[in-house]
């Protein structure tokens, strides 16, 4: 029958795909406005220290980070090699702390603030004089729920 | 056929969004799983600047202190020892199995789940650190003290549930910590001399 003889005459209906990519970027700005991205740039190295009885901090969103360690080799000529405290982006002073947890506080719902979590991101070479007045500021602050940042130990 | 010009086939690019997705997802997973880890601790609420420093009344059977010195030595009860050692002098002074009177004395406690409970619940683990100590030197101790914690808990909740702590629900948890609660002390830092 002359129906059937045009031999690979016939094409599969394309799909309409050129829309698809939209989608997809529209997928993913969404996942960047919805997640909170708190990467911030170093400016001190640290080594976290290792440990085996770790658990994984819950509720991101809660948590604030604290850096310690001594200045990247960029910062070296101006900051000296002692170590130094990283918030956010600058570097500070123990005494500032106070301000800036009270101001992360502020910044977080009402309900949400006695659960916040300060994780203190320190050098394994830290000498614990610093941490200690980390520490001290930080109960002055009523931040008290805090967490060691430590790397899983591999035997 | 043959003198027919040929179309060039177009390149089916359907699915070209489902690779999109794909690397999406990919970085998706791996940017969410790089969820920090930690020692949970929780501080002690500052003491008001004008109160009297008071100390508590402890019985000295009742607290093992763990000191740390600025070459990272631990003294645990007056005789030096070595990290690996650490947890299970911990473990023994937290249960204290065998009734030892200079170790924790023993209370009964009621606990749901498990009726009435012997348990060391005026144990103290004291906690001090020179402002030298390296801090690796620190979260060690910090962690084996941890380690020494989950271990009794493990023990005693395999022994009920035949689960881990952590694979218990809340309220079985709850009562796991009844028995053994986690009383670390941090001394407030003192300063040893020099650097």
């Amino acid at each position: 029958m002359g129906k059937f003889n045009k031999a690979g005459g016939r094409e599969m209906p394309e799909l309409n795909t050129s829309s698809l990519p939209d989608l997809v970027f529209a997928f993913l700005f969404f996942i960047m406005m919805v997640t909170t991205m708190r990467e911030v740039t170093l400016k001190v190295v640290f080594r976290a220290p290792q440990a085996t009885e770790l658990q994984k901090l819950e509720k991101k969103s809660l948590v604030t980070f604290l850096y310690v360690g001594e200045p990247t080799v960029e910062f070296r000529a101006k900051m000296g090699s002692e170590t130094r405290l990283q918030l956010n982006d600058q570097f500070a002073e123990i005494s500032e702390i106070q301000d800036y947890i009270a101001q992360e506080k502020s910044s977080m719902k009402e309900e949400d603030a006695p659960f916040m979590t300060v994780s203190i991101k320190a050098d394994r070479e830290t000498r614990m004089g610093v941490i200690s007045d980390v520490k001290q500021a930080l109960r002055e602050a009523y931040a008290l729920k805090i967490s060691y940042s430590a790397q899983t130990r591999v035997n | 056929m043959a003198s027919k010009k040929r179309k060039a086939p177009g390149i089916n690019a359907t699915s070209s969004a489902d690779i999109a997705f794909m690397l999406l997802l990919f970085f998706l997973l791996t940017s969410s799983m790089d969820t920090d880890k930690g020692l949970p601790r929780r501080l002690p609420p500052p003491v008001p600047k004008d109160q009297e420093k008071k100390d508590m009344d402890i019985k000295k059977r009742n607290i093992m202190v763990v000191l740390i010195n600025s070459s990272n030595q631990i003294l645990c009860d007056n005789e030096y020892i070595e990290i690996s050692q650490l947890k299970d002098k911990v473990k023994e002074f937290i249960d204290n199995p065998y009734n030892d009177e200079h170790k924790p004395e023993k209370m009964a406690v009621d606990v749901p789940y498990f009726g009435e409970m012997q348990v060391t619940k005026n144990h103290v683990i004291s906690l001090q650190n020179d402002r030298g100590t390296e801090y690796q030197a620190y979260i060690n101790v910090q962690n084996e003290l941890a380690a020494a914690y989950t271990e009794l808990r493990d023990d005693v909740s395999r022994r009920k549930f035949g689960k881990i702590f952590v694979e218990l629900d809340e309220e079985q948890q709850k009562a796991v910590q009844l028995i053994y609660p986690q009383k670390i002390s941090e001394a407030e830092p003192k300063n040893y001399g020099g650097k």
